[in-house]
């Protein structure tokens, strides 16, 4: 019988490719958001697996908060240059101009929360009616309560006590006009699950998920790269470290952890003895409050 | 490696969230800022002990509320299994969330409190995973403890889950003596239990043969989506992209595409771009046919000689989900896996009871969290399996066409 016995990321693959196979069948206008980070990285290959040799049904799409990662543009157009996909870019800066918002203030002024203006309003101009994104359960304790069709009302809120039950493989992509749905393949992936798929399919990654060297500070016990978007105050301890990322957010909103990890096996070898969550050790955003990411979905973040 | 989906049934009382906070505390899944948190929040507890059943609420609501709101799933693995679980909350309105998290586990286990015995939501949780045809029940009997481990107890228990079992016609039932605030039995043996022969509950979970589950005869597979380069010189291809739900295919095989009827043979395999011979259960592929017919989304490929039922007219089992009630002839669509078809559903027979399974048969309306027995008109016909022999072609929903919410899950008899 082990003949016909599919592995389990041969299963979360498969339940993975339906997904998008679903949105791309139930959707006129769906997008895949696209930041140039592993789970979308992921989620890239996954619709290769999905959709080749036709192109992809949906254009990728990338929210430019202006604080990324160099490493994560230039990953990110290489990847649609080898891949002849379709991207489509909006920045948050040019929301700022537009709509007079105000930004945060203070050393790590993070565009984060400003980055659901720029969404809404790119689902409004291509009229997207379904948005595919790469948040998993595990990551934080709100998203396992989220369907992996996600409905969000015309002003992207997401309702966690309005959900639609989800049964079997069966996902009811239903809506009215201006709701959209967010879809999550990788909904019942972990952090290691990814980072086992990314093994065995040998994907490649942005060079700043491995070790390297890079000047920090320390911040409440995080570590956070000095860069240009960040107000250095003349106490400030600049620090040369060897580090690695565990997830790529902005430069101002994510931390760095300490690392000589420069192979797969190394990281997966360090995630497997972490005693930290990935959210926990590396996302400065959420440390503001207990319902910090509750609060930022109803809003319409993903 | 493999993947191991289960639900827990029970209330707070029973002692399910300090379960799964055990199992996963124990299994090394909960990291220390995680832990940091909910230590924080269980500081007003008097014994100060964490409060491990903290770590299932998700919702600022269910913090507050002290309540789980709804279906939420937690992972962990051993290296032996991937484990998902299904955290459903047991109250009787929660029927739906029980139903919901059900669906898609091959396990369910049914805690049971040492002190109160069988009782009547033990009932409930155990027709639900009947009605589910969950394969595998686990019946955690929790709170030993509080009884000073007796063996009596425990075995009065099992003669009285045991004759609910027979009447359900639940087949793989172990049970398993617990306490889960103090982890015993959980991951290793206790030996509080010196009279208990069997497995830890995790040895259960993580040694349980799942791959006899997977139904590799009646081979079903429902098109998701097609494939049609634009590119010159892939002018020809043609693929039908979708899952095998069930059974083998290989190339060569004779097919009927369902509902039309139409017989062509599979020319290719695809997965993930590489042609194959054979795809299996549970695998996305891509099947490409000998002849140039019709065949849209929601379309089933199947073996001519194993063909499911091509009925617009059956008889279901229906959870109703609805916050408005079902009224006989209203129309709903219908969707099983990828095909979804506007349908009206017709009598309602009877109304299950979910305690006693009693049938009610004067009723003219179905209420939130009601299981009905009731026959389903579709306005064109639907490819389908009985849901007893085959789940993932035998549960189907319904949406509201006006409010496109799902209301009903659907259990064709």
């Amino acid at each position: 019988m082990k003949k016909y016995h599919l592995d389990y990321l041969g299963q979360l693959e498969s339940e993975a490719i339906h997904i998008m196979r679903e949105v791309a069948g139930q959707f006129e206008r769906p997008a895949l958001l696209f930041s140039g980070g592993k789970d979308s990285i992921t989620l890239v290959h996954l619709a290769l697996k999905a959709f080749r040799p036709g192109k992809f049904p949906f254009p990728l799409v990338h929210i430019d908060t202006g604080h990324n990662f160099p490493e994560a543009l230039n990953y990110r157009d290489a990847m649609v240059e080898r891949l002849g996909e379709k991207l489509i870019v909006r920045k948050v800066e040019d929301t700022i101009k537009e709509k007079n918002l105000t930004e945060q203030k203070g050393k790590f002024a993070s565009r984060n929360a400003l980055q659901t203006y720029t969404l809404l309003d790119i689902i409004e101009e291509f009229k997207f009616d379904a948005l595919i994104g790469g948040a998993r359960r595990d990551e934080e304790k709100a998203r396992a309560k989220e369907r992996i069709f996600s409905v969000r009302d015309e002003f992207g809120q997401w309702n966690p006590k309005l959900q639609r039950p989800e049964l079997w493989n069966t996902y009811n992509g239903k809506i009215h006009k201006g709701e959209n749905v967010r879809a999550f393949p990788i909904s019942n992936w972990t952090e290691l699950d990814v980072w086992n798929y990314i093994r065995s399919e040998k994907i490649d990654l942005p060079s700043i998920y491995f070790s390297h060297e890079r000047e920090v500070l320390k911040h409440e016990g995080q570590l956070v790269a000095v860069s240009e978007f960040i107000t250095l105050e003349p106490t400030d301890v600049i620090l040369k470290k060897r580090v690695r990322y565990r997830t790529v957010g902005d430069m101002t909103c994510t931390a760095a952890v300490e690392s000589n990890a420069t192979k797969i096996d190394d990281i997966i070898n360090e995630i497997i003895a972490t005693k930290t969550s990935e959210r926990g050790e590396t996302r400065i955003d959420d440390r503001v409050s207990e319902a910090a990411m509750e609060d930022r979905k109803k809003g319409g973040y993903f | 490696m493999d993947i191991l989906r289960f639900i827990t049934a029970g209330s707070v009382d029973d002692g399910k969230s300090t379960l799964i906070g055990r199992l996963l505390y124990d299994s090394k899944s909960i990291l220390i800022d995680q832990l940091e948190a909910i230590e924080k929040q269980s500081k007003n507890k008097e014994d100060g002990e964490i409060d491990l059943a903290l770590l299932t609420d998700g919702l600022r609501a269910e913090r507050e509320q002290g309540i789980t709101i709804d279906v939420a799933y937690k992972y962990f693995s051993t290296p032996k299994r991937k484990f998902i679980i299904a955290d459903a909350p047991g109250h009787i309105q929660y029927t739906r969330n029980m139903v919901t998290g059900a669906s898609n586990s091959e396990l369910a286990i049914i805690l049971v409190d040492a002190r109160n015995g069988v009782v009547e939501q033990t009932r409930r949780h155990s027709i639900i995973t009947s009605l589910l045809n969950i394969p595998h029940v686990v019946v955690a009997i929790n709170k030993m403890d509080l009884v000073n481990y007796s063996e009596d107890v425990y075995n009065n228990i099992v003669i009285d889950f045991e004759k609910v079992a027979r009447s359900l016609g639940l087949k793989d039932v172990k049970y398993i003596p617990i306490s889960a605030l103090d982890g015993d039995n959980i991951v290793d043996k206790s030996e509080n239990f010196s009279w208990y022969n069997g497995e830890s509950l995790l040895h259960h979970l993580e040694n349980i043969e799942l791959d006899s589950d997977i139904n590799l005869t009646d081979a079903r597979f429902s098109v998701q989506y097609i494939i049609r380069p634009q590119a010159l010189k892939l002018h020809d291809y043609r693929g039908y992209a979708g899952k095998v739900i069930s059974g083998i295919y290989k190339k060569g095989d004779k097919v009927i595409v369902q509902p039309s009827g139409i017989e062509t043979t599979i020319k290719a395999i695809e997965i993930g771009g590489e042609e194959v011979d054979e795809a299996y259960a549970l695998q996305s592929v891509v099947l490409h046919l000998e002849d140039n017919i019709d065949v849209s989304r929601g379309d089933m490929i199947v073996h001519r000689d194993n063909q499911p039922a091509t009925e617009n007219e059956f008889e279901v089992l229906l959870c109703w989900m609805g916050n408005k009630p079902l009224v006989p002839g209203n129309k709903y669509f219908f969707q099983i896996n990828s095909r979804v078809v506007k349908s009206v559903v017709k009598d309602i027979e009877y109304k299950l009871d979910v305690n006693t399974l009693q049938k009610n048969y004067s009723l003219e309306k179905a209420e939130l969290n009601d299981i009905i027995k009731a026959t389903i008109k579709t306005a064109s016909p639907i490819a389908f399996d009985s849901y007893k022999k085959l789940r993932q072609n035998g549960g189907a929903i319904l949406i509201d066409e006006t409010s496109c919410v799902t209301v009903g899950a659907c259990m064709i008899q």
